[in-house]
């Protein structure tokens, strides 16, 4: 199919020779990169731990069940612990947010060269690094605890709710903007009377899917010492006991499966 | 004259709800930071530290622990592209199972309910599981990034399958194709762009918890990130955050400009 031949000469082809060698180079420059990556891989197994692995994992869900009801008492209080760094830190994100949102956004940036690089600055470093090293870094600097477990889904967050707020600002119709100001109005009432009206659903909405989303991540920062269910997790695992480890999966999934019905909820009521 | 007051309208209308809202938020607030245990002492030792490492990051360290970060990310790279690649190819048979238009209903929960599972867990907490099972290194890495990119694949594609245009289906079966020629000559056309956009979306995503997966002793940059901080070489560490900030957004922009071009 690729070649039409026409009286023995080619006369049309799909691709010409130089996409072909192209598409061959780059399926030759995948295979290599994989077959050196597996190698890697490899060199640093123990195979004789993996040729174990059906009977380990096997001997692992059969002391997973049954979950071990009775422990459930002394998870409310991480449990609740775990709520809280979502939720605070959360809200501590928006605080820092918010703001810079407005100076990263095109459209409401003051006119001050440079502070907008750097608003979109804290927020990409703030966006790539997980919450889980934040909490890392943290648990080293304030110490293990709740407030590292905060602070550390606060940085996390500050890009991500940053990065899409000022994305909702920079789309917001500019006519508003133009009435309030030809009435008079200050920068300062511009924003908030044209600007936030405008964004305000998205706000909503991007705050709860976050919370969301940090619910989760919560339900892990107590593996690094930063508070919440994870550290009972981490003891867990440490002195094996399995069907403890199950019971706090079965909370964990419940957990957020609760905290994505209400995000569900409530993002389907703003937009 | 009247003297009524122009004033904006609230984000929630009705006025019980929105006051109702509010109270209940205040009262969870209260309860929320009076339950908060803070060791100030402990915090204010912190500090110092934290501006030492605050120094470290505009002083890192790339070269004393040079050999165990580079053996740290190549771990994370290679991690990387096998699960991506693992995943792919398991995640297609799913997604195809998970594809209401294309598998029986029996099939079809199976596959959904896999798919569930594989994306309600955190990557970290399904490293612990295969740490134990495959002992400390990389492969537990692979299998933990493979497990969970086989649910995000399927479940993107699976729903890019569902969405697709009946009708290349209808021609392909009415002229006596069978399941697998039906799959490669209707289904694949139309969903192969896609799958290979979601495949560099994921392995984007693959590089950064590989990061943080070596945390439990499942490999790559990971592990050498937090020797670092047990040994409290803040400069080392700050050198491999920023590495990471480098590569992440490299990746994302790299995987963002084919993704681009795809459409």
């Amino acid at each position: 199919m690729p070649v039409v031949t026409r009286q023995g000469q080619p006369a049309w082809r799909l691709r010409t020779p130089r996409t072909v060698l192209l598409a061959w180079l780059v399926w030759f420059l995948i295979v290599a990169v994989l077959v050196w990556s597996w190698q890697f891989v490899s060199e640093r197994t123990i195979w004789a731990f993996v040729a174990d692995a059906p009977r380990q994992g096997g001997d692992l869900m059969a002391r997973m069940v049954p979950p071990d009801w009775a422990y459930t008492a002394m998870l409310w209080q991480p449990l609740w612990d775990t709520i809280n760094i979502a939720t605070l830190g959360t809200l501590l994100a928006i605080v820092i947010a918010t703001p810079l949102a407005f100076v990263a956004a095109r459209n409401t940036t003051p006119a001050l060269p440079g502070l907008r690089a750097l608003a979109l600055l804290i927020i990409v470093a703030s966006r790539s690094i997980n919450a889980l090293i934040w909490a890392l870094l943290l648990v080293m600097i304030l110490g293990p605890g709740v407030l590292s477990g905060i602070i550390a889904i606060a940085l996390r967050s500050i890009g991500f709710i940053g990065k899409l707020l000022y994305e909702a600002i920079e789309e917001s119709d500019a006519k508003p903007v133009e009435a309030i100001i030809a009435t008079g109005a200050s920068p300062a009432q511009m924003r908030l009377y044209a600007i936030v009206p405008q964004v305000m659903p998205a706000f909503a909405g991007i705050s709860v899917y976050r919370w969301d989303i940090n619910i989760r991540e919560a339900t892990i920062l107590g593996l690094v010492g930063a508070g919440g269910i994870g550290l009972e997790l981490m003891a867990s695992v440490n002195v094996l006991a399995w069907g403890r480890v199950s019971m706090i999966f079965l909370l964990i999934l419940a957990t957020v499966l609760a905290s994505e019905w209400l995000s569900a909820r409530v993002r389907a009521a703003v937009t | 004259m009247s003297t009524r007051v122009w004033h904006r309208p609230p984000l929630i209308g009705d006025a019980r709800l929105r006051w109702g809202l509010s109270l209940g938020f205040l009262a969870y607030l209260v309860l929320a930071v009076g339950s908060l245990e803070v060791n100030w002492q402990r915090v204010a030792e912190g500090l110092e530290r934290g501006s030492a490492f605050a120094a470290a990051l505009f002083s890192p360290d790339f070269t004393s622990r040079g050999d165990a970060i580079l053996e740290g990310f190549l771990e994370s790279l290679a991690m990387t592209f096998v699960s991506t690649t693992i995943g792919l190819l398991l995640a297609i048979p799913v997604a195809v199972g998970a594809a209401r238009n294309l598998s029986p209903l029996p099939i079809y929960l199976l596959c959904r309910g896999f798919i569930a599972v594989s994306r309600s867990f955190q990557e970290i907490i399904i490293a612990i599981l295969f740490v134990a099972m495959l002992g400390f290194g990389p492969l537990a890495g692979v299998a933990t990034l493979a497990f969970a990119s086989i649910g995000f694949i399927a479940k993107l594609l699976a729903e890019d399958i569902e969405a697709m245009d009946p009708k290349p289906l209808e021609a392909i079966r009415a002229t006596g194709g069978s399941a697998t020629q039906t799959l490669h000559w209707a289904v694949m056309p139309v969903v192969l762009p896609r799958l290979v956009g979601v495949s560099m979306y994921r392995l984007d995503i693959n590089f950064r918890e590989s990061a943080i997966i070596g945390i439990v002793g499942a490999g790559g940059i990971g592990a050498t990130l937090n020797t670092a901080f047990d040994r409290y070489e803040y400069d080392t560490a700050a050198a491999i955050l920023l590495l990471i900030i480098v590569i992440v957004l490299a990746s994302e922009y790299a995987s963002g400009t084919i993704r681009g071009r795809l459409r």
